[in-house]
């Protein structure tokens, strides 16, 4: 875990507020590069904040801000002269729900590229980043129908696509299986197994199975016992120690299912 | 011990329910059908005005001017028509007007009735009269006015759309209004429409939540209330007067008018329908789904990237919507275009935004206030004029919307 080479981005105490409320508490985490981690948690314990705080999405909620540092390539992404636009270039996102544009399947891929002055062959970049997400063979043949029109799972790919060609560091993944059935939620967690080979990747789940299998690391957060209603991290593991020999109580509890 | 008695629903409450049911959906019913009865009643009442029959009456019988019907004469023979039947003096003047070789066939036609056969509408009666009661209106016209001729005429007709204002009102004809009203509406959209759209991107993507933006958004939904005549005043002080450099078109070396031009008109609804535009284009681009923009930041778009590509073009449609409500508002609207100062009397064709210009509902207004009979035929026939004109206008929007949404 340590060796400043292996991490793709790390948490300093972190602390985010919304307005006065303090949502995440004194987190201090290290993602390595090119393995997958995990945030598990009881519903409203920040997971999801704490994912959109890498890619400085909470800008987006007013009153919302950070104290403390989120370090990539020992770069405070936080700092002053940090235009969150590019941070968002570097570290993907793919949503919950899944949301493609209403465009063709073609242009969800090359609008991300176009916009961030993307120079080369389009069309080597849709198919490899469709490819990539294990989509190109069941799309090659109807580029030019929307996007809209793939079923659930597909369409979850085509967001993976859509983020990959855009070439980031760091693909975040905010409960990408929750709207999919069971096996559209297989399809993306092998594909999660072959990204992993080029991307960092951070997810957030409910599905304590979900993290189990895909993971590398796992992060167990729970609102702090201060009474402060904060989440914060309580145990980060290697995946299979957090659940077989996890340290704190809670975490324990909450992996065997005793408690969530 | 007997279990708790769950009595939900005996038959007779539920029958109470059903008739409640009922009663309510019979009043909804009658609301819309007094909505399509007043409908019916408004475009019955125009339309049995637009046409109808008509007693002439001639100065001249128009059969003994020539060999053959006047109808058929050439627009030479009928130049030397008038020339024979006219005072000399008279018939200098008209050459010194505008030339006869100039003129058109249905302009010497039209003198010719006008100067010669002095044809002069005695009554007329509306189109359902026209129809049932037709021997009576003769046998009663006969007693009345024995040298009156009785026509059958469709006061809305080519001639009626293509000719201009004149003082009679089966002479005149309502081109100069129809491309005012065009000119009007094309400027009032130009100016409305960016500007609008712009401010409405503005407050819903860029404004943050403070009390000064909350107060311009109070203030904007209240402007859409403001009676037109108010617009009316603010036009007349600041286009027509204070801008008149601007709207006469001096500054751009045009010298033979003043403030009260087409221009100064159309800025005028420009900001009469800003607020309407603003509001509608503000929900449309609320409606667009909070998923597409993040997805856009998502992949390092700027905001103004993903407003451009995402939030604009979901948006359009809704936009479109609210632009037809505009354009109906600002197409009908008469009281700031008396206040602006639209001539009523227009003979030549507004030609460019820094021209005079008369406007349909202007033509109405007028037509409608004169006492002769044949006025308010014409009045009604500019109404349907109008209602045509706003429905292409509208269906161009509607197909627009259509097309933008059917590409999503």
């Amino acid at each position: 875990m340590n060796g400043n080479g292996k991490i793709a981005i790390e948490t300093k105490n972190l602390d985010i507020f919304y307005s006065a409320f303090k949502a995440i508490s004194n987190v201090s985490l290290q993602v390595e590069k090119q393995k997958i981690t995990a945030i598990i948690g009881p519903s409203g314990c920040g997971k999801s904040t704490m994912l959109r705080a890498f890619n400085r999405m909470n800008d987006f909620v007013p009153g919302a801000r950070a104290e403390g540092e989120i370090l990539m390539h020992g770069k405070n992404i936080y700092a002053p002269d940090v235009d969150p636009v590019e941070v968002r270039r570097r570290i993907g996102m793919v949503f919950q729900k899944p949301n493609p544009f209403p465009k063709t399947i073609y242009d969800n891929i090359a609008w991300g590229a176009r916009i961030n002055g993307f120079k080369g062959n389009m069309d080597e970049l849709v198919e490899r980043s469709l490819k990539s997400a294990a989509l190109w063979e069941e799309v090659k043949d109807k580029l030019k129908q929307s996007g809209l029109s793939l079923s659930g799972g597909q369409q979850q790919r085509l967001c993976i696509a859509r983020a990959i060609a855009v070439q980031p560091e760091i693909i975040l993944m905010d409960e990408p299986c929750s709207a999919l059935d069971p096996i559209a939620t297989l399809k993306i967690e092998e594909l999660m197994q072959e990204l992993k080979k080029d991307y960092t990747i951070v997810i957030v789940t409910h599905n304590m199975q979900q993290a189990a299998r895909v993971s590398d690391y796992t992060a167990m957060m729970m609102l702090a016992e201060d009474g402060s209603r904060a989440g914060t991290v309580i145990e980060f593991d290697v995946t299979n120690t957090l659940f077989t020999r996890p340290k704190d109580k809670r975490t324990e509890d909450y992996v065997t299912g005793r408690f969530g | 011990m007997s279990a708790p008695t769950l009595t939900f629903t005996s038959d007779q409450a539920l029958q109470v329910r059903n008739r409640i049911g009922s009663v309510w959906r019979i009043i909804f019913l009658l609301a819309t059908c007094i909505g399509i009865i007043s409908l019916l009643a408004l475009l019955y009442n125009i339309v049995d005005r637009s046409f109808g029959l008509v007693a002439y009456e001639y100065k001249v019988d128009p059969a003994t001017l020539a060999d053959r019907p006047l109808d058929q004469l050439s627009k030479e023979e009928l130049v030397a028509v008038l020339q024979a039947n006219i005072s000399k003096g008279a018939f200098g003047k008209l050459e010194k007007d505008k030339p006869m070789a100039d003129r058109s066939y249905d302009d010497i036609y039209g003198l010719v009735f006008e100067r010669v056969v002095g044809q002069k509408v005695v009554a007329t009666w509306p189109l359902t009269d026209s129809l049932l009661r037709r021997s009576e209106i003769e046998a009663e016209l006969t007693e009345d006015e024995p040298q009156a001729v009785l026509q059958f005429r469709s006061w809305l007709s080519a001639d009626f759309v293509t000719r201009p204002m004149a003082s009679q009102a089966e002479f005149a004809g309502v081109r100069t209004a129809i491309l005012g009203s065009l000119w009007l509406i094309t400027i009032t959209i130009t100016i409305a429409l960016p500007i609008g759209v712009g401010a409405a991107v503005y407050l819903q993507e860029y404004a943050s939540d403070n009390p000064i933006n909350r107060l311009i958004q109070t203030n904007i939904n209240n402007l859409a209330g403001v009676p037109s005549i108010v617009y009316g005043m603010l036009g007349l002080a600041i286009f027509v007067r204070a801008w008149e450099p601007l709207t006469s078109g001096a500054l751009f070396g045009v010298t033979d008018s003043n403030g009260r031009t087409i221009l100064a008109a159309g800025l005028t609804m420009a900001l009469l329908i800003l607020p309407l535009i603003i509001i509608n284009a503000q929900e449309a681009i609320k409606a667009v789904p909070d998923s597409l923009r993040q997805a856009a930041y998502g992949l390092g778009a700027t905001k103004w990237q993903t407003v451009w590509s995402h939030v604009l073009p979901n948006a359009i449609p809704g936009i479109l919507t609210g632009s037809i409500l505009a354009i109906s508002r600002a197409i009908g609207e008469t009281a700031p275009l008396i206040v602006v100062g639209a001539s009523t009397f227009i003979t030549v064709n507004p030609d460019g935004p820094f021209s005079k210009f008369t406007a349909l509902p202007i033509q109405i207004y007028t037509w409608t206030s004169r006492p002769q009979d044949e006025f308010r035929n014409i009045a009604a026939a500019a109404i349907l004029v109008l209602l045509i004109m706003l429905l292409s206008l509208n269906s161009i929007a509607i197909i627009l919307r259509n097309r933008f949404t059917r590409r999503l």
